[in-house]
């Protein structure tokens, strides 16, 4: 298969002084004066893409992640042409439509019907194919009864499926989106990623920039990473995601100490002293994932001969549902004594089928009796990151619930009577 | 270069198009009048003209009546200075488009340029209406009004692109083109015939590429006045420097204007 983009050496460097600094002519004449004798050089500059160089296939749909800042929407805006780069050089076959934005062009003056032919020329349809597709992209915007209507009067939700029918009808042979998929409310988001899948299927070349780690997973088998302007990885997108959010999750974030931490009530005869997720194989667990198998250790220290201490566990969503408690006294785990002195209780967690999100943690030692030794409420995050559980290539996705459980589906052949049914 | 650069403006030809009509269109939105104000323009020009420097400072006119006299020459101007001052401020006025999607950036300035043509038709329709007002009848010459349209769009697009990619840097073009504008006003034969001027400094005339194009439009009206081709081709060479010159700025500059608009 043919190299569809060829990005070789590509260096740019914004110099900050032309940016953040409108000249005027009266700021060039004085700074002329100034320096007559020296060349005009630009006091800071800085090299927003350095060396990159990558090729993708034709039909290849390549995710774009890193953070902010990294590079990405700068290393779209040269491959589309919108600005031009330092040095090194990139060659893109094809047909060409970036999504930088939703609506670009979008004139308010004008009804929605005018600003579909404005937006779709935009972005480079021809006349003949926005009449051929104009019904199509009326549809799937649903905005049939407005189309007359000035786009001012438009909620900024219908401008924004007005916006995103029209991308969606696109026929380039290279399709470079960025981030476009982050505003929008559920079912607009859905209708995107339904409609990049088809893009996908269609057996054109994409680059998705994006924040969304489940849709890069779910649509992007390959996934580049970019760090300060450099690819810092490159192939199978399960494993540079991981090590993508590994960065976030820093040295410390896989265990932590509980000793000072306030606020915290409880006699105080036995302590928790600190927390650590360990992962099956031993180490270290810094980034938990949907499905993960985990172990979690509960560091204490005892202050003097406790009588039978109970250990638990809360998982809280962040508007303080609680999802699951997870107790000694539950699983039927007596402690009939603890010894004064510092030790540690494990508790291993099969599977965590918690969908992704951030969960607070509650921490509690307590008699059988109820009184209460030490209790850490909320006392810690957790971040539950996305990951491809059944399989599918589809995502497990956070915003449909609190939690999944491991299944699978049959579809039978043939009528099976309910029980009771005559 | 040159070959590529037409090559695309043609591929991006229904872009340039639309551009136009969406400026056209959003003109006279939600007006009124609508498209009336294309011709109200000149011809209230002309009314305060006649009324100040023909009956207060009795300017002449050389034999034409003065109305006549001034709105032959407004129409073209009035189309120059919108075409001109919309042009200067276009690119950052498009900032959005510029940074968000590619397309042969000349289409923005040219848009402008072209736009104004829509109200230049419909201001010279008005012209026949008030020629036949004051019993002119229409001759020959008539014909070559729309061929001088050539010149002028050549002469909008070459200051008009300069001025652009200038504002794209320099933010002061868009306050000092209302100036500019003005003192072009004073400078070219519009309000006041060539006549009134010296001899010995009718020459700076010629500097002044727009002064041939209008009289030349003022001639289409009046065939008793002879067409100064002197001037009238010297204006166009004028012209033609002007058009280059600006495109080469352009074409030069266009590299940063995504970084800097």
């Amino acid at each position: 298969m043919a190299a569809a983009i060829i990005v070789d050496k590509l260096w740019k460097q914004y110099r900050i002084e032309g940016i953040h600094r409108t000249s005027t002519f009266r700021e060039a004449i004085v700074a002329m004066a100034k320096r007559p004798f020296q060349k005009r050089k630009p006091k800071e500059a800085i090299w927003a893409l350095k060396n990159i160089s990558l090729e993708v296939e034709e039909g290849e749909v390549v995710g774009i992640i890193g953070r902010n800042g990294a590079g990405k929407s700068t290393l779209l805006k040269i491959l589309s042409r919108i600005t031009y780069p330092t040095m090194g050089t990139f060659k893109v076959r094809g047909r060409v439509a970036s999504l930088l934005e939703v609506g670009t062009g979008f004139h308010w003056e004008l009804t929605g019907r005018e600003n579909i032919y404005l937006n779709g020329s935009i972005l480079g349809m021809k006349k003949r194919e926005i009449d051929a597709k104009l019904d199509a992209i009326i549809s799937f915007g649903g905005v049939e009864k407005f189309i007359e209507t000035p786009i001012k009067r438009y909620s900024s939700g219908m401008r924004l499926r007005l916006g995103f029918a029209v991308a969606a009808h696109l026929d380039p042979d290279v399709l470079l989106v960025d981030e476009v998929l982050a505003v929008g409310d559920i079912d607009f988001q859905k209708k995107c990623l339904s409609a990049m899948d088809d893009m996908r299927t269609g057996g054109r070349t994409v680059l998705f920039v994006s924040h969304n780690m489940a849709a890069i997973e779910n649509l992007c088998p390959r996934t580049i990473c970019v760090d300060n302007g450099e690819v810092r990885e490159d192939g199978d997108s399960k494993e540079v995601i991981k090590n993508y959010l590994a960065t976030f999750a820093g040295a410390g974030q896989s265990s932590m100490n509980l000793r000072h931490i306030k606020p915290r009530h409880g006699s105080g005869e036995i302590r928790y002293t600190g927390i650590e997720f360990i992962a099956p194989d031993g180490g270290p667990h810094p980034v938990i994932r949907s499905g993960d198998s985990l172990t979690i250790r509960f560091h204490y220290e005892a202050m003097s001969r406790a009588k039978t201490p109970h250990f638990g566990l809360q998982i809280s969503t962040d508007l303080g549902t609680k999802v699951t408690t997870m107790s000694t006294w539950a699983c039927g785990v007596p402690i009939p004594e603890l010894p004064p002195g510092e030790g540690c209780i494990d508790l291993d967690i099969d599977l965590l089928n918690l969908m992704p999100g951030r969960y607070y943690l509650t921490l509690w030692i307590k008699t059988t009796t109820d009184v209460t030794y030490d209790q850490l409420d909320h006392c810690l995050t957790m971040d539950v990151e996305a990951s491809d559980y059944y399989g599918s290539g589809k995502g497990i996705d956070g915003r449909f619930g609190l939690v999944f459980m491991p299944c699978s589906w049959e579809l039978h052949d043939r009528r099976i009577r309910m029980n009771g049914e005559v | 270069m040159n070959l590529e650069w037409l090559r695309e403006i043609w591929q991006y030809r229904e872009l340039f198009y639309f551009l136009v009509w969406r400026d056209v269109k959003v003109r006279y939105k939600q007006t009124v009048l609508g498209a009336a104000w294309a011709v109200i323009q000149p011809f209230f020009s002309m009314v305060v003209f006649t009324l100040f420097f023909q009956r207060l400072a009795n300017m002449p006119s050389d034999g034409i009546p003065y109305p006549i006299f001034s709105y032959s020459a407004l129409i073209p101007w009035t189309y120059f200075s919108t075409a001109i001052s919309t042009a200067g401020n276009s690119l950052v006025a498009n900032s959005n488009l510029l940074t968000k999607v590619y397309f042969p950036r000349v289409a923005v300035p040219a848009s402008s340029a072209f736009g104004g043509i829509v109200d230049f038709s419909i201001a010279s329709v008005v012209l026949l209406a008030i020629m036949a007002y004051y019993r002119f009848s229409p001759q020959w010459s008539l014909l070559l009004w729309p061929v001088l349209v050539v010149p002028l769009v050549v002469l909008a697009l070459g200051v008009g692109m300069f001025m652009a990619a200038l504002n794209v840097r320099y933010r002061d073009i868009r306050y000092a083109l209302p100036f500019f504008v003005q003192i072009w006003l004073f400078v070219t034969p519009i309000i006041y015939p060539t006549s009134i001027i010296p001899e010995k400094f009718r020459v700076l005339m010629f500097l002044n590429p727009l002064a041939g194009i209008i009289e030349g439009f003022r001639a289409c009206v009046f065939p008793q006045r002879e067409i100064n081709w002197a001037l009238l081709s010297v204006s166009i060479v004028t012209t033609v420097v002007i058009f280059i010159v600006g495109a080469l700025y352009f074409r030069k500059t266009e590299r940063t204007f995504a970084d800097i608009v």
